[in-house]
């Protein structure tokens, strides 16, 4: 598992980021509607939903630390939650960075906005936690607690804001599908983007466990040197 | 489990500190969203729902801290953690003395909101209630979770609110939604979604909250 | 093996990589009072909190009661009493009410007289309808024995009780705990008064860097002779030879 995460994964994470941007900035063609911001679109849209698949990542990781205790999940799920706020930070950067040209607007109050804003704050929270915590497991604990509840209440956050929303009058135009790429080039872009982007997550979730895995381990032989362990 | 609600119960008549301070609290939240709505403005009544429910929330939110903090003197809750009973219990005991507390609050608190707000005093002041009950339900399953978290980090009093207001957001927009439109006298059933949203979040967080609150407890 | 309170094998317990407790085995038979010494940082709070399943081990196996405890160990709660140099006591209360509200957790059958009982016993019942905030740490202590005591435990566990307290409050505590132990009750006490240990155990074990360096009766020993040992085991440099167990 290791040899093929160490070896394998960065080229292959390389080489399809490479195409991706290359398809990007290159290969496809220029929206008509929108001009050429829409090519944010194609980084927008992988990020938003591995920020997702990265707090479910979380959630389940921390359902597994709790019921068998050991720190490769805990492990899993700190920096799962790392990569997430890193890739949600860029998703609510580039999402206005888009929409101001496009809609005319910086935000709007949206369901699907909403909740990322949401999920970044709970990632802050989930960060915060475990720096301020005590010593030993329980900041992994707190974390967990925080990653299950979070990961329950998500579904329940977008329900409600969808609600909320759609009773009133839409002030704005209203997101548009992310389909509606008729272009078959559009397409492929953007199946190699969400490649792209869920290999750059797997790698940087590997990485940064090795990180941790290997600071335990110093740690532990720290211990030992000094006659505890 | 009775014996820790009246435990509770007894130290708060004792004290009356977390009742004070949900009450100040939420005085004081009303006072200041007054001064940010124009006093003539006819769309005052408007921001009613939503000030309402912000005092609720940041009044709770200094309940729910308390109610750890007390158990923290003395290593209370070590104590009750000796007893022979499951966390489960000990967790549902606090969530429902946590809820009374904020429940009783209102009673002072929606009074001084129509006051300063100006709102017709309809019948749909049950309404409104009944979204206080449900949504103070939820707040508490999850705040008091929270609470025995937060209390325990270094980073204590701004922790608890971190923690809570993100997960809180259906039950905050519910709550506002079904205020709304009871003081405008409109019937119940146009809010039952977002009654039955309330419900089950209470429910939802009430049984995680139950299962995982050993988790957030011990050491 | 009948009348084992509590027995370890290889118990052992960790806190993010450091490990406060390696692989301790232990028996304490009913009716025994085994005092624990060690220096700080031996392992002797931990033992005496995994003792009380307030905390789960890391590794190993314990018994209370001659049963497993395991997920929570609620059974084995009702029979344990943990006297800690924390209270416990909710300072807003008075010590009946407090008494009261442990009484009722514990599910003690007649739990009026008992509390009235018990504050006769350790003598606070000038004292008894003041909070416990304006108690005296001496008068403060007696309340959390008593606390302990409200559900007449088998077992006992004491994780240094004589902390802070002056003479005569100290002198009260050790008889109330020689009659507690009189009346069949099983103690395990950690504390640094070596005095008092020996006075009120038969027999002692010595903590060090969470091992289990000596273990065995002390009754015959007058104090200079066990401090002697006690120093010989913690001076003992680190890594420095096996585990010294040296059980007579």
């Amino acid at each position: 598992m290791r040899k093929l995460a160490d070896v394998i994964l960065p080229p292959v994470t390389l080489a399809a980021m490479l195409s991706a941007i290359y398809m990007v900035f290159v290969y496809v063609p220029t929206d008509k509607v929108q001009g050429i911001v829409q090519r944010i679109f194609y980084f927008h849209v992988p990020l938003a939903i591995m920020a997702f698949v990265a707090f479910g990542t979380v959630a389940v990781a921390s359902v597994m630390f709790l019921w068998r205790g050991t720190r490769t999940w805990d492990r899993v799920a700190h920096a799962a939650a790392e990569v997430g706020m890193l890739f949600c930070t860029l998703v609510l950067i580039t999402g206005p960075i888009w929409a101001r040209p496009v809609w005319g607007t910086w935000w709007t109050w949206d369901a699907r906005l909403t909740t990322t804003l949401i999920l970044w704050l709970i990632y802050a929270a989930y960060l915060m936690l475990r720096s301020t915590s005590g010593p030993g497991d329980q900041g992994a604990r707190y974390a967990a607690v925080l990653g299950i509840v979070g990961a329950v209440d998500i579904p329940i956050i977008n329900r409600s804001v969808y609600w909320w929303r759609t009773i009133h009058p839409a002030v704005l135009v209203t997101r548009e599908g992310s389909s509606g790429l008729a272009d078959p080039r559009m397409q492929s872009t953007l199946g190699i983007c969400f490649l792209a982007f869920f290999l750059l997550f797997l790698w940087l979730l590997w990485v940064r466990n090795e990180n941790m895995r290997l600071g335990d381990e110093v740690e532990a032989l720290r211990q030992q040197a000094l006659g505890q362990a | 489990m009775l014996a820790l609600i009246r435990k509770d119960l007894q130290i708060e008549f004792r004290t009356k500190e977390t009742l004070a301070a949900l009450l100040l609290l939420g005085l004081l939240t009303l006072v200041v969203l007054s001064f940010a709505f124009d006093p003539t403005s006819e769309l005052r009544g408007e921001a009613a729902p939503g000030a309402l429910w912000v005092a609720v929330i940041f009044a709770g939110v200094l309940g729910l801290n308390r109610s750890f903090l007390a158990e923290r003197e003395n290593d209370c809750l070590q104590g009750l953690l000796l007893c022979p009973v499951d966390r489960g219990s000990i967790y549902l005991a606090k969530v429902a003395s946590n809820f009374l507390f904020m429940l009783v609050a209102q009673f002072v608190i929606v009074p001084i909101c129509i006051f300063f707000f100006n709102l017709p005093v309809t019948l749909g002041l049950g309404g409104v209630f009944l979204s206080l009950v449900l949504g103070l339900l939820g707040f508490a399953a999850i705040g008091t979770l929270f609470a025995a978290i937060a209390v325990r980090t270094r980073a204590r009093e701004v922790m608890l609110p971190l923690l809570l207001l993100p997960l809180a957001v259906p039950v905050f927009i519910a709550g506002v939604k079904v205020t709304a439109q009871m003081l405008v006298g409109k019937p119940l059933a146009d809010v039952a979604p977002w009654l039955n949203l309330m419900l089950g979040f209470d429910l939802i967080f009430l049984v995680v909250g139950w299962l995982v609150f050993e988790y957030a407890v011990e050491e | 093996m009948s009348g084992a309170v509590i027995e370890t094998r290889a118990l052992g317990r960790r806190f993010a990589g450091v490990t406060a407790l390696h692989a301790l085995d232990l028996t304490v038979w009913a009716g025994e009072a085994v005092a624990v010494f060690g220096p700080n940082g031996a392992g002797k709070s931990t033992l005496l909190r995994l003792l009380a399943t307030l905390l789960r081990p890391s590794a190993g196996v314990l018994r209370l009661f001659e049963h497993a405890v395991n997920d929570g160990g609620a059974a084995a709660r009702r029979r344990v009493g943990f006297l800690s140099h924390q209270s416990f006591l909710y300072p807003d209360l008075t010590p009946t009410e407090n008494l009261d509200f442990y009484a009722r957790m514990f599910r003690v059958s007649k739990p009026v007289e008992r509390v009235r009982a018990l504050i006769e016993r350790v003598g606070l019942t000038g004292w008894a309808h003041r909070p416990v905030r304006t108690l005296s740490r001496g008068l403060e202590q007696r309340c959390a024995l008593a606390r302990a005591l409200v559900h007449e435990p088998d077992l006992l566990l004491l994780d240094e009780p004589f902390t802070g307290l002056d003479v005569d409050a100290s002198t009260m505590l050790a008889s109330m705990l020689r009659e507690t132990h009189a009346s069949g009750t099983t103690l395990l006490m950690t504390t640094h008064d070596m005095a008092r240990g020996l006075d009120i155990c038969r027999r002692a074990i010595i903590l060090t860097r969470g091992r289990l360096m000596w273990d065995g009766p002390i009754a015959a020993m007058s104090l200079d002779e066990f401090e002697r040992e006690y120093h010989a085991l913690t001076q003992s440099p680190p890594g420095l030879g096996t585990t010294d167990r040296c059980s007579r």
